[in-house]
């Protein structure tokens, strides 16, 4: 797999799927960060009567979205989203991506510049395998959700759930909702989520915002 | 549908467009007179198109295509009347199993209004003097362009277009269009282009205008029973073809060779001694036994007028209107019609919740890479027309 694409093929995803579709109301506008081929866009679309934008730095992505009638903006996550006017949408999905662009902080806080919300799927890596790995191999550790060797892994960045939070904080964006998945499940306030999570979903809002 | 008009041919079964010929259509028989943008009135006028492809029953696979500056109705196929002879300019991107399929389509193009090459313009007989307009022609903006091309469609008794698609200039007449005539247009395809033209442009084309005005042969538009600005219409094609070329294009195409020797000539007379020189002195030769310079000096003002935001509070405002789906696309190496100006463009759409799809396409040949590198566009534009379509075909049946 080439190491400039966005999107892991990931066995969890028709789970992050549907957790972020429950999250999303009716009609509204989203905007899907990293989109692949607009599968997630196509849903969003035929089951939730949104009006979905997708980005994608690939063209073979974008003629993909386009074969499916769906609107899509080539552009490069890295270069931040610099073309997307502010508050044009109700929500912007960014999943399994942040992990992958090279300024996550900054991308983070473009995300809510344009959207009022932001879904959030990222890889934990405060998962005790991955503890485990590192402790007793002591090499850079392979798992499900961390399935590349370290020289062709996309990922270039590692956080733990409490890394995440922290930065939430830092850029004063507030956690309206955390769920750890666990053994592919979205779990609600499980104990030692840090330890037991592949991955966790967040719903993100400015600070400043209004409760909606 | 189209009762006055023979119909287009149809394809043979090699595939391959048969030769089409160009119609004329008269349009603004008076009393209804097209009315300028500046006021002044005009009609009849003359529309010379070509359509390619059959027009179906529910009548939804019609795309009209708007050529570029110097472009004319001749976008695909051949006339057949020489044996030497050229198909139309976009003939690599019109035809059946194309990125425009005319086994699916039903394809018009259309000489613009104000042009040389068919249709009422500059170079016509003013119906009140008996003379050719000349200067007298009315001051003529892209909106005046696409006034002419809507009421076409609706002569040839189509009520929408599936899509209008066109690259630069034509672009321009693309947005116009969606935003003017919302209901008359379902997809939007817009390349190497801009809402609005840049101070570069405009200053590429004050160029070619003065290389037209200083010609002693212009005669202030007056120029017809002689030979015309001859030179100053192919000087302002040779800086203009400069401007449709990239850096990367004309380095690998002409480099520093020499025309017909290995070594300079150490001569003052001698003006084609580069390759490039040979090529820009020919290209400027070949265009003025094609071209009118007024309508050269008409259609290049146009483009400097043209501002989509003209009238409205933003850009995204003058969006605010338009139904149909966009898909732009832009060149990385196009400095004439640079990438930033088509996300302007798609920044506004977005702006306002309009169904857009973009993309910066890499291809070194500039401006011009809209013509030639038909691959991408195809894998683009083919699924939007067909999505579109169907999109059209859901609602209707809702």
């Amino acid at each position: 797999m080439s190491s400039t694409r966005y999107q892991l093929p990931d066995p969890t995803v028709p789970l992050t799927d549907d957790l972020i579709m429950r999250h999303i109301d009716d009609n509204s506008r989203v905007i899907d960060l990293g989109c692949g081929d607009g599968r997630l866009m196509q849903r969003l679309s035929d089951e939730r009567a949104c009006n979905v934008v997708g980005i994608d730095v690939e063209q073979h992505n974008v003629t993909a979205v386009i074969r499916r009638g769906l609107s899509v903006v080539a552009a490069d996550l890295n270069k931040g989203l610099a073309d997307i006017p502010s508050d044009t949408f109700d929500f912007a999905v960014l999943s399994q991506t942040l992990q992958q662009v090279q300024r996550p902080k900054e991308l983070l806080t473009e995300m809510l510049r344009v959207a009022n919300r932001g879904l959030v799927v990222v890889p934990n890596f405060g998962h005790w395998r991955v503890r485990y790995e590192v402790l007793r191999r002591g090499r850079t550790p392979i798992t499900q959700t961390l399935p590349y060797e370290w020289h062709e892994s996309p990922n270039l960045h590692f956080m733990s759930m409490h890394d995440f939070r922290d930065l939430m904080q830092s850029i004063g964006l507030r956690i309206v909702k955390e769920r750890p998945i666990i053994n592919g499940r979205a779990v609600d306030r499980p104990w030692a989520a840090n330890l037991r999570a592949d991955s966790a979903f967040y719903l993100l809002e400015r600070s400043s915002a209004p409760t909606r | 549908m189209i009762s006055d008009e023979q119909e287009g041919p149809a394809a043979p079964p090699n595939g391959v467009l048969g030769n089409v010929q160009t119609k004329y259509a008269t349009l603004f028989e008076p009393p209804h007179e097209l009315t300028f943008q500046v006021g002044a009135k005009l009609g009849p006028t003359t529309v010379a198109y070509e359509t390619y492809g059959t027009l179906n029953e529910r009548c939804d696979n019609a795309v009209f295509i708007c050529h570029a500056l110097t472009g004319d109705a001749h976008a695909a196929a051949f006339h057949g009347a020489e044996d030497d002879e050229k198909p139309g300019w976009w003939d690599g991107f019109i035809g059946p199993g194309k990125g425009i399929d005319t086994n699916r389509y039903f394809v018009i193009c259309a000489n613009v209004l104000g042009g040389c090459q068919g249709t009422t313009g500059p170079g016509s007989i003013n119906p009140a003097t008996g003379e050719r307009f000349g200067l007298e022609f009315p001051f003529l903006t892209v909106s005046d362009i696409v006034s002419a091309h809507s009421e076409l469609v609706t002569h040839l008794g189509i009520r929408q277009l599936l899509a209008v698609i066109g690259g630069s200039l034509g672009g321009m007449q693309v947005l116009d269009w969606a935003v003017r005539f919302p209901d008359q247009v379902r997809g939007a395809v817009v390349l190497a282009s801009a809402p609005k033209l840049a101070a570069q442009g405009i200053a590429f084309n004050a160029v070619g205008r003065r290389a037209i005005y200083a010609d002693a042969e212009f005669a202030n538009g007056k120029y017809y029973d002689g030979e015309g600005p001859r030179y100053g219409l192919s000087l302002a094609r040779m800086i203009a073809h400069i401007t449709y070329l990239s850096e990367d294009s004309i380095e690998l195409k002409f480099g520093r060779r020499l025309q017909d020797s290995d070594r300079f000539a150490f001569d003052m007379q001698k003006e084609t001694e580069f390759q490039i020189e040979s090529y820009l002195h020919y290209q400027g030769k070949r265009f003025v036994q094609r071209f009118d310079a007024n309508s050269y000096l008409y259609l290049t003002r146009a483009m400097d007028y043209f501002d989509l935001s003209e009238g409205y509070d933003s850009l995204a405002d003058a969006l605010k209107s338009v139904t149909a789906r966009f898909l732009v696309a832009s060149y990385d190496t196009d400095w004439l019609f640079p990438t930033a100006q088509s996300k302007e463009l798609v920044s506004a759409l977005l702006q306002v919740g309009k169904h857009v799809s973009y993309t910066e396409l890499p291809c070194p040949f500039g401006h011009d890479s809209f013509l030639i590198d038909l691959g991408p566009l195809t894998e683009m534009v083919a699924p939007f027309l067909e999505q579109t379509q169907l999109a059209g075909r859901t609602s209707a049946d809702e």
